[in-house]
């Protein structure tokens, strides 16, 4: 689960980014790109897409480990024996997507553990929907439904992205999101049909996270010389807002279907322009939450570093000193 | 500040939001297997990713996790990442005369030209 990279546009870097390439090298590797081919790990590649690459793949492999928080929560409590075991193969797989995606950070020469510390002293970022709590069930009926529905239209449009590894990791991951999106749809379904109490529960969830859902596709972006870079080497794959936009026309309609509403009065199609109109999200909530403030930032953290911590003792107990760790292949 | 959480069990936990464990020192995730997962008897194992993991047997249990668990397999193998030995991307042109034999190639046979002359010119006689 996973809402567009977090990339600083920075247009006065621009020149010098590219300054320090070998000209022919970068040439070869773009006209590899224009030409639909994949960058694959050992490849030669300029810095700065190495660098964006690892950033947005570490973030997303974050994302997914957070984003297991929340609806982990929700395990014990889940109503009904199904629904239990239906919440824990969605948490265990959410899991195994973080697993994949450090995997594919990795063969940029990050090494997981760098990686980890990164996450829990803060340096690196993840989604800012996941530093919201679920207080209710229908929260992680929301969450199930919507967030992995954001996280599969950027999904989808990350999988077309120009280096194989993330590429061959979000092939899996968006086959499995998919069950993800079905178990949502069915539970925010069962309580939209059901009695008036269940009907106002599901309605409050989705109030709550409507903010965090038109955040959850990051900032309308600035355009600049750096994100043209970064599109025509196929590192981001759309703007914040062309995903925005495709999550709101396939969504709107099916939210509205049910007799919910969205806390948004300016929310609808312009259908002169088929574009979405709506009111913009506080984004400095959205600076704030992202920069540690939100409601559950540090408790996040706080049980990322629990788990770490419990489980030394047993990876130590099995590391062999011998052992030597290269990079994964692919 | 001790975190106050939804969770009965992040209570129980009475975490520390100034506490600085968890952090990971080099290697501590293990080596990296590569794995090999073969879907139907009679086809060939395929590549599908690679897990951490401290020895051949926890690698095998998490490449079951990790990659079977929906659909068929019937088989997987797991290879230290460090035994692989690979060729590099940039000698590909090690690959490329390949294409150019084409006398391995069935189609580069054409027979069915000269046959149809002969019987041509047999049958003339």
């Amino acid at each position: 689960m996973y809402g567009n990279a977090y990339i600083e546009n920075d247009g006065n870097k621009v020149n010098s980014i590219l300054a320090d390439e070998d000209p022919i090298k970068l040439a070869e590797f773009e006209a590899r790109i224009a030409a639909g081919d994949k960058i694959e790990p050992k490849d030669w590649m300029p810095k700065e897409y190495r660098k964006q690459l690892v950033r947005m793949i570490e973030q997303h492999a974050h994302s997914e480990i957070i984003g297991s928080l929340p609806e982990g929560t929700w395990i014990t409590r889940a109503p009904g024996f199904r629904r239990k075991l239906a919440l824990m193969a969605k948490v265990q797989d959410e899991v195994g997507h973080a697993q994949l995606l450090y995997s594919a950070a990795e063969t940029l020469g990050k090494s997981r553990e760098d990686m980890t510390n990164d996450l829990i002293n803060g340096k690196s970022k993840y989604s800012n929907v996941f530093n919201y709590p679920a207080p209710t069930w229908a929260d992680s009926a929301v969450i199930a439904w919507l967030i992995d529905a954001g996280a599969i239209v950027n999904q989808l449009a990350n999988s077309k992205g120009s280096y194989g590894p993330y590429c061959r990791a979000l092939d899996r991951i968006c086959a499995e999101e998919s069950f993800h999106l079905k178990y949502g749809h069915d539970n925010v379904v069962f309580l939209a049909t059901g009695t008036p109490v269940q009907r106002a529960m599901v309605q409050e969830a989705l109030n709550r996270w409507w903010e965090p859902i038109m955040h959850f596709f990051g900032p309308p972006d600035k355009a600049s010389q750096h994100s043209e870079i970064l599109m025509r080497w196929k590192v981001k794959m759309g703007s914040n807002d062309s995903m925005r936009q495709t999550f709101l026309n396939m969504y709107v309609p099916k939210i509205w279907d049910l007799g919910l509403t969205l806390p948004d009065p300016n929310l609808r199609k312009n259908e002169e322009t088929g574009q979405w109109e709506y009111t913009e999200p506080n984004w400095e909530t959205f600076k704030q939450v992202i920069n540690g403030n939100g409601p559950c930032n540090k408790e996040r953290l706080a049980v990322r570093r629990m788990a770490e911590e419990n489980g030394r003792w047993v990876r130590k107990a099995l590391m062999s000193k011998t052992d030597q760790y290269v990079t994964p292949l692919a | 500040m001790i975190i106050k959480s939804l969770d009965p069990r992040i209570d129980r936990a009475a975490l520390d939001d100034e506490s600085k464990v968890g952090e990971l020192s080099g290697n501590e995730h293990f080596q990296t297997y590569e794995v090999f997962q073969q879907v139907k008897r009679g086809t060939h194992h395929q590549h599908v990713g690679n897990v951490h993991a401290p020895n051949a047997e926890m690698a095998m249990l998490f490449a079951k996790e990790q990659y079977c668990r929906r659909g068929a397999a019937v088989n997987l193998w797991v290879v230290k990442t460090a035994d692989v030995f690979v060729t590099e991307y940039q000698d590909a042109d090690i690959f490329e005369t390949t294409e150019d034999k084409l006398y391995r190639d069935p189609n580069s046979y054409k027979v069915m030209d000269r046959i149809n002359a002969f019987k041509a010119r047999t049958s003339k006689v």
